[in-house]
């Protein structure tokens, strides 16, 4: 078999980090380095194959409609199967298949997870935790290549059974990486809730693949989304006769549902913001490159299906479009909202991203499928982005941690003002000294606290970080722009514009409706538009209060991503002393020399460049921070393959062309219509962005101290204030309303009541009935058979000696009987009468 | 008479094995475990040897005309046949199609396993492997005979050594009880079975007399114990004359249906008859919860398809639309009760009942699909099962205790287990590409599929007549299972292997490391839980072969007369 052959290529896609995982599991796990190495290799080897994939499908003339107007239908173009499991008169065959869609997101996949590799290596090999298990840092490198191969898996998948292995394989991933500190019990619960929130979502996921297997006898992409009899039969809503629904509506909601808990869309977003428990490569694969990727791109692929019966363009919304433009605009613009009110860095950009999300999901919703999907790769370009930011802002933060420890300073710990903290010990002050006992623990919430902020991750303590880490700075600040929607120079600028334009369709082309009420048009934009200005709003007041002003703790002047030496301190506490044993060495006195060479260098006279001195300063920045710059630079100019041929002035660069536009949309049946040039969604984008810019400017562009309440604090007021910041307490409400039923009915009603009570019972009273009815026999033989002999004399003396009582011979017994005589017959009588 | 001596071989190991132990020195306790791991080891590898020679290209066309018209015998490999008792057609009959030859293998995993895991047993070692090696005798025979007489013999006999397994090596505070439950239970359900058999034996023979041309021509006379003897009766409508005790509508096969098919149901854990099954895992020994969740409950799934559908195919038109509601009860049930228990091996028994009801629910699904995940889901969930009992007798020997709020932290001390336990949960949950999911998503699209048409149509009744689209509910309300499934799954993960270790009260952990047999039993039962997940092509065309003769049966055999 040809494997480089363009059919067969896409199998190979994944299968390098599955590799990697399975090496680093069994042989290479005691070794950093070569951990590190098999790792990166292995995803380089992926990237290098998607890309010359990519590039392959891009001149390629087999993908769409050919001159007679065709649709070309070949399963194996760019693509192959095989039997996997015989279904009787069936069979499910598992194959791969790249096509434009598949091919933008094997361009962004490989990068993005290309660029978390590099980075966990240099922020894994220092992380800051003491390690009771020394194979910590191979089994994060495993877990992740684990993920990256079930996300390639995922994407390079020609059917939904394959996608959905993809699918699940990475919430187990997520499980087992959110939950990556399992001695920490808020890890712990926070990877159980993402767990089980989103298999809730994919079994009902899982319920809606069986019916469309049912229905159309096979899973593959193309046999379904490019069969326009198939499409129609399943749009048919007198198929099933099930509420009027068609079965396209009921199989697309399933399928839905599947992406409302992957991507953590309301209201199964909770998952997500208590995901930031785990390391922050993490999050960045699981919120950019990944998982909450997987979920919008499954609809997306899935579109044809969602929309049968039913188009968009003229306002004909089917269930699952109603669905997914209600629940997107619900989520970007409730999560938004969210998103103003959290210090936590992270947080923020949890929020930021599940309201991302939902744009694209409402865009979906209302029939913006290339909008949609272009969102969707630029989102992840600037969110690794700023999520991996934001693991060397949280990083460096650390290092001043470190560093105030050295000094024997005590580094802050703050509580909510007036507020009670479960896990007690609030005696520490912002800038506490040193208690007595020598050993400072960090304090841990015990489970998950909403209210809880991490001191590294507390943006109130941070300011002025540009002038520690300008790399950074800079790099967070293109993200910033493109999360923002900075015009023009953003790549989410142009991305989210052409949401908007979809959105606004009602008005630049309101005759495309044919007399249908746009309601879910006019809902989406409303709410999108109101979104975008948070978001603006929200990023500018991240990136301010993190790098401008004046540091407003000890930890943010301290704060660097250099290894630094700290003099004078016990080693016991170095945890970057971990950071060198890339070798595998773990005595304490490769340590020591190690700082002593490192100290002799610091003072040494500059000799030509020595790289293992450079290294050993910089890798963790260097390791960091390279990436960053890459992610930056797609970050800023991925948008440009997306802007709208009729662009003033940029349709010279552009030639007229929407490339993006042009080639995704050739992997649908029916090429989208292009949206007609308007200046209002335009003007719309550049409102949002400049209101919430600017209005995150005027307030927080100012210098203020660590201690300030919140201007939106302030604005909102105290109660408004900590809602937002608890979430709403809608996880309360969900745990009231379903876990705990659910709970107590296993407990109580099916166990208990019915299991044990009844139908244990139910056996042990036949056993009983048995034993009775034993005795009632036995007693039978001994009082009727045998009784009956000389029971008789014996009833005869016995009634003769109860009635001679009553000869008793006195007169008010005889009186009082012949009352009760009386009385009783009397009655008897007037009863009579009625 | 034919005689090929490779089922006879899988059959006389074990039950040898089993006679030699027993006439062995009181004291020789470490040659009772050697002999029973060569008796236990070898008919592994002669069940292996089946399962991958076993021809599917031919007995698809052996069966080509059972499939497509509902007649024809099942044609068994690697047949062995010997006369017994001629008068009553009784013959010692040995074969194998697709099912049993994956259930023989499975049986001897969990068998050769089940040794592995005792071999620190060390009361009455040499008592408890000659039982142990009985009991695996009778279940192979069950699974092995083809003759009827022959497979309720080996169903007796395969209770007796449980009982006295259970009740002499048990837990101290429930084997009693446990053991005498259990065997009621078996007995009172193999008793009812054995009537309705006992029935449809007279009913054929009495046909045959009449319509002695239509006598299959392997027959010893027209009474017969041989299963294709009774299967080709039931083709030809001996079991569908309608006016059965009078009322109109009743057949012998629509009468005798229920109480063989549950009869036997009642092994394989179907609601309401379950309960013996998670006391019954509780109290027996690591080994013996192996064999009973992992092996035995499948000889009633098993049972219940061969004697109850395929010999009574129109019995199960009518009746198993309503049965599939008891197993979807078992399905949600068992999850329940299972999320809501603090004994860790409680926890694992009621799964068994939970997922013992998607076997039921696939059979009764009658269509090729969700049959054939029936199929999967009976060697996925042995392994499985197998593999969670040996975890949790590895932790219980350790730790003395089955509480779990009071374990944790042992995947700390005890990785392999620990990765073992999580392997097996995955698969509980359906999580692909493992076994679980491979058997579970058929049996899911084989309830959304439904009844077949052709079925319905045999037999119409009123839950049946509008298409049994309450089929769809099913699957939805049979996935509430599946979710709960992973709640409990993940709640024992965390309270048993992470959290705290407490050195000073399991102590012991540190003591007892894991001995190589331990290692070899979880590596051997694990890695068929990927295998089949990642390639389930290794099984699927196997079970298909014999799933599509009863599928054909139930759609073209003859109905109502």
């Amino acid at each position: 078999m040809d494997w480089l052959n363009a059919n067969n290529l896409p199998w190979l896609i994944p299968v390098p980090p599955l590799v990697s995982f399975a090496l680093i599991v069994l042989f290479v796990g005691r070794s950093k380095l070569w951990t590190s190495i098999v790792a990166v290799t292995s995803v380089f080897l992926s990237f290098i194959m998607a890309w010359s994939l990519f590039f392959h499908t891009t001149v390629t003339d087999k993908f769409g409609v050919t001159e007679a107007g065709e649709h070309i239908y070949d399963l194996h173009i760019f693509g192959s199967d095989f039997t996997w499991m015989d279904l009787g008169p069936t069979a499910f065959k598992m194959g791969v298949a790249v096509d434009p869609l598949t091919a933008v997101m094997l361009f962004m996949v490989p990068l993005a997870i290309l660029m978390i590799f590099i980075y966990s290596v240099g922020y894994m090999r220092a992380y800051p935790v003491g390690d009771p298990h020394e194979i910590r840092f191979s089994r994060f490198l495993a877990y992740l290549s684990l993920f990256g191969g079930a996300m390639l898996t995922l994407v390079v998948a020609d059917n939904l059974l394959l996608l959905f292995v993809g699918w699940e394989v990475m919430g187990l991933c997520s499980y087992l990486l959110i939950g990556f500190l399992i001695e920490k019990k808020s890890a712990y619960q926070a990877a159980v809730k993402a767990f089980m929130t989103t298999r809730v979502a994919d079994v009902l996921m899982l319920v809606g693949i069986g019916y469309l297997f049912v229905e159309t006898g096979t899973l593959n992409f193309r046999e379904i989304m490019l069969n326009p009899e198939v499409l129609e039969r399943l749009g048919d809503a007198n198929l099933t006769g099930f509420l009027g629904l068609s079965a396209a509506s009921i199989i697309g909601s399933f399928l839905v549902i599947g992406t409302v808990g992957k991507s953590a869309q309301f209201p199964l977003h909770g998952w997500l913001p208590d995901a930031m428990e785990g390391p922050t490569p993490v999050s960045a694969m699981i919120h950019a490159a990944a998982m909450v990727s997987a979920g919008v791109y499954m609809v997306i692929r899935m579109f044809p299906l969602l929309e049968a019966g039913g188009n968009p363009h003229h306002a004909e919304y089917t269930l699952p479009l109603i669905i997914m433009g209600v629940i997107g605009s619900v989520t970007a613009l409730g999560a938004a909202v969210l998103g103003i009110a959290q210090n936590d860095i992270k947080r923020v950009l949890a929020y930021s991203t599940i309201s991302q999300l939902g744009f694209m999901v409402a865009a979906l919703g209302i029939g913006a499928y290339v909008a949609a999907a272009f969102h969707l790769i630029t989102h992840a370009f600037f969110k690794a982005l700023l999520f991996m930011s934001s693991g060397a802002v949280i990083h460096s933060m650390e290092h001043g941690e470190q560093h105030m420890i050295a000094e024997g300073k005590h580094p802050p710990h703050r509580v909510q003002p007036g507020e009670a903290t479960p896990w007690g010990n609030t005696h520490l002050g912002l800038h506490g000294e040193a208690p007595d006992d020598a050993e400072w623990q960090p304090v841990m919430p015990d489970g998950i606290q909403l209210s809880f902020v991490a001191v590294p991750n507390d943006m109130r303590l941070m300011g002025g970080l540009i002038n520690r880490i300008p790399v950074t700075a800079f790099a967070m600040l293109a993200g910033a722009a493109s999360l923002a929607g900075a015009p023009l120079i953003s790549a989410g600028f142009w991305s989210k514009d052409e949401i908007l334009a979809d959105g606004l369709l009602f008005l630049t082309d309101s005759s495309a409706f044919e007399g249908h009420a746009p309601w879910l048009h006019i809902l989406v934009f409303l709410s999108l538009f109101f979104a975008a200005i948070l978001t603006a709003f929200y990023t500018t007041r991240m990136w301010m209060m993190t790098f401008l002003g004046q540091p407003r703790s000890e930890m943010a002047k301290h704060a660097t991503l250099k290894h630094e030496h700290h003099h004078g301190h016990d080693h016991a506490h170095d945890e970057h002393g971990h950071a060198h044993d890339e070798h595998g060495h773990v005595e304490a006195h490769a340590v020591v020399e190690h700082h002593d060479e490192h100290h002799h260098e610091e003072h040494a006279p500059a000799q030509g460049f020595d790289f293992r001195a450079w290294w050993s300063v910089y890798s963790n920045s260097f390791l960091m921070q390279a990436p960053l710059v890459v992610l930056a630079f797609f970050a800023l100019t991925a948008g440009f393959v997306g802007i709208h041929p009729e662009f003033p002035i940029l349709e010279w660069f552009t030639g007229g062309h929407n490339f993006f536009h042009e080639f995704v949309g050739k992997t649908l049946l029916h090429e989208p219509p292009g949206l007609p040039w308007s200046w209002l969604p335009v003007l719309a984008s550049l409102t949002a962005f400049f209101v919430g810019a600017g209005l995150g400017y005027a307030i927080y562009g100012t210098p203020r101290d660590a201690d300030e309440k919140d201007f939106m604090n302030v604005a909102l007021g105290d109660p408004v204030w900590h809602a937002l910041q608890n979430r709403l307490n809608l996880d309360n409400v969900w745990l009231r309303t379903l876990y705990m039923p659910f709970e107590w009915f296993g407990r109580v009603v099916v166990y208990r009541n019915i299991d044990k009570e009844l139908i244990d019972e139910a056996l042990h009273g036949i056993a009983d009935a048995a034993t009775a009815i034993g005795e009632a026999i036995k007693r039978f033989n001994r009082v009727v058979i045998d009784g009956v002999g000389d029971g008789i004399p014996y009833l005869i003396w016995q009634g003769g000696r109860r009635f001679r009582s009553i000869q008793s011979g006195r007169i008010q017994q005889y009186l009082l009987f012949s009352a009760l005589m009386l009385l009783a017959v009397g009655t008897f009588f007037i009863l009579q009468l009625f | 008479m034919e005689f090929t001596g490779i089922l006879t071989g899988i059959l006389a190991f074990p039950f040898i094995g089993g006679l030699v132990i027993l006439m062995l020195n009181k004291e020789a306790k470490e040659q009772a475990r050697v002999i029973a791991a060569f008796a236990t080891g070898a008919s592994l590898l002669l069940s292996l040897l089946v399962f991958f020679t076993y021809d599917v290209d031919a007995a698809n066309a052996a069966h080509a005309s059972l499939i497509e018209n509902g007649t024809g015998p099942i044609v068994f490999q690697f047949v062995d046949h010997i006369t017994w008792v001629k008068n009553l057609g009784i013959s010692y009959q040995l074969g194998v199609d697709g099912l049993t030859a994956t259930m023989v293998m499975l049986t001897g995993l969990a068998s050769f396993a089940g040794v592995m895991i005792s071999w620190g047993v060390d009361e009455r070692p040499r008592e408890f492997m000659a039982f142990f090696l009985f009991l695996v005798a009778g279940v192979y025979g069950v699974f092995l005979s083809t003759d009827i007489f022959l497979l309720l013999f080996f169903y007796e006999l395969a209770i007796f050594p449980m009982y006295l397994l259970i009740a002499g090596w048990g837990w101290v505070e429930l084997r009693e009880y446990a053991a005498m439950k259990l065997t009621l239970y078996i007995l009172i359900g193999s008793v009812i079975a054995l009537v309705g058999l006992l029935v449809l034996y007279f009913q054929a023979g009495a046909f045959y007399t009449a319509n002695p041309d239509l006598l299959p021509a392997a027959s010893d006379g027209a009474y017969s114990f041989d299963f294709n003897h009774i299967h080709l009766a039931a083709q030809y409508g001996a079991f569908n004359v309608n006016g059965y005790m009078g009322f109109d509508g009743l057949t012998i096969a629509r009468f005798w249906f229920p109480f063989i098919f549950i009869g036997f149901g009642v092994l394989a854990g179907l609601f309401p008859f379950h309960n013996w099954s998670p006391d019954g895992h509780v109290a027996a020994p690591t080994a013996v919860s192996m064999i009973h969740a992992g092996v035995l409950m499948k000889l009633g799934a098993y049972a219940a398809l061969r004697m109850g559908v395929q010999l009574t195919p129109d019995g199960a038109r009518v009746h198993l639309p309503w049965i599939v509601l008891l197993a979807l009860v078992n399905v949600v049930y068992g999850a329940f009760i299972a999320f809501r228990q603090r004994d860790f091996k409680y926890v694992i028994g009621f799964s068994s009942v939970s997922h013992m009801g998607l076997v039921s629910l696939g059979i009764a699904t009658m269509n090729n699909t969700g049959m054939m995940g029936a199929g999967l889901q009976m060697f996925s969930h042995g392994v499985m099962t197998a593999l969670f009992f040996s975890c949790v007798g590895m932790v219980y020997d350790r730790a003395h205790t089955r509480d779990l709020p009071s374990l944790g932290g042992f995947i700390y001390k005890m990785p392999i287990v620990g990765v073992a336990f999580i392997l097996g949960g995955l698969v509980s949950m359906g999580m692909p590409p493992l076994s679980g999911f491979v058997a579970e998503f058929p049996i899911f699209i084989g309830v959304w599929e439904g009844i077949p048409a052709e079925v319905i149509a045999k037999a119409p009744t009123s839950l049946t007549e509008n298409g049994a689209h309450y089929y769809g509910l099913i699957v939805i309300l049979s996935a509430l299972g599946i979710i709960l499934t992973a709640t409990y799954v993940l709640r024992v993960t965390a309270q048993v292997f992470f959290g705290d270790f407490d050195e000073e009260k399991y102590h012991e952990v540190n003591t007892k490391p894991l001995r190589v047999q331990d290692r070899v039993a979880l590596i051997m039962l694990s890695s068929w839980l990927i295998i089949l997940g990642v390639y389930p092509q290794i099984m699927t065309g196997m079970i298909q072969s014999a799933v599509d003769p009863v599928v054909g049966l139930l759609k073209y055999g003859a109905g109502l007369q």
